[in-house]
């Protein structure tokens, strides 16, 4: 029973990763958005770019939304 | 929790055909089922779209050159005129993972329901240990032991150095177990929040069915938020690849 509950404690911590990845995205994507709006010129060159940085930032929000699933799946 | 099932349930290998060869289980599953079909999709695809040679390529043969000409120049962006030494290997993997994730995004599949091939870690790491042995034994012939030098980064002063070669040691070995739980995870979290929803559309359905479409709209907008990420975390895996290939190749440090 304890145990149980705090398996659920514990993927609700875990999910809490997804807020670091949320506040990573907005300071990547401000920055992002800024530097195309100084030198729209540069916005060509980066064009690709921010959508590595996206996935690259995501996937380790991603990693503790998947731990938290697994602990939630061992019930 | 909400939903009638398991948003996990989703990710279980079914045997199809139960095979046996001296005590390992080789049976054919769902998944190598999604894998078999992926493969011959792509060389149905590749082989039918260019079947007319066209100099002004049309529609078919435009759609499959794009494909071409957009790992060509991920390669020669990131590695160079050498790189092209290297693109059947980047267009294989590249091609496999946006196949296997699109046919995962597609509901209905032959056996229960789609199945996404990319959610198995034991898949991704397969393809990501491939990956890094290949990059590893690639530096190897080119470099010989110099490629060891790549652990010592240059202008170091040397106090430092006992702390930072074990460092560079550990981020290149734990670069197949990034890239490979990258994608699955990515996978996973995607295809269990289409799942959740859908419980949602059912149980709300269930208080008053009007309730039931909100969650519907909501997997609407996460289907779109899928396609973007099943061809994007196609696109990163194919661009990590090139960037470690350049690496061995180049060896920047």
């Amino acid at each position: 029973m304890e145990v149980a509950a705090a398996k659920l404690i514990g993927a609700g911590i875990a999910a809490v990763a997804l807020g670091g990845a949320g506040i990573g995205l907005g300071i990547f994507f401000g920055h992002y958005m800024e530097a195309a709006m100084r030198n729209p010129e540069a916005q060509n060159k980066v064009k690709i770019n921010p959508w590595v940085a996206f996935a690259l930032i995501e996937a380790l929000g991603l990693m503790g939304f998947v731990l938290s699933f697994i602990l939630i799946g061992q019930q | 929790m909400a939903s009638s099932e398991n948003p996990l349930t989703q990710f279980t290998v079914h045997k199809i055909v139960d095979l046996h060869i001296g005590g390992l289980d080789v049976s054919f599953t769902n998944a190598s089922l999604f894998m078999v079909i992926a493969a011959v999709l792509i060389t149905l695809f590749m082989v039918a779209a260019m079947r007319p040679r066209a100099i002004v390529p049309g529609r078919f043969q435009g759609s499959a050159e794009v494909f071409y000409e957009f790992i060509d120049n991920m390669l020669l962006e990131n590695i160079g005129v050498e790189g092209r030494r290297y693109f059947p290997f980047v267009f294989t993997i590249f091609m496999f993972v946006f196949f296997l994730n699109f046919l995962g995004l597609i509901p209905v599949g032959l056996t229960e329901g789609g199945f996404t091939v990319t959610s198995q870690i034991v898949v991704t790491f397969a393809l990501a240990l491939l990956v890094f042995v290949t990059v590893t034994i690639i530096g190897f012939m080119r470099h010989g032991l110099h490629f060891l030098r790549m652990f010592v980064p240059a202008g170091v002063p040397w106090p430092i150095l006992p702390i930072l070669v074990p460092i560079e040691v550990m981020s290149y070995f734990i670069r197949p177990v990034t890239l490979s739980v990258r994608l699955f995870a990515n996978m996973v979290a995607g295809h269990v929040m289409l799942a959740l929803f859908g419980g949602f559309v059912i149980s709300l359905g269930g208080v008053f069915f009007l309730l039931g479409g909100i969650p519907l709209l909501a997997i609407v907008a996460v289907i779109a938020l899928e396609l973007l990420i099943a061809a994007l975390q196609a696109y990163v895996f194919a661009m990590l690849t090139c960037i470690y290939l350049n690496d061995a190749v180049h060896m920047a440090h």
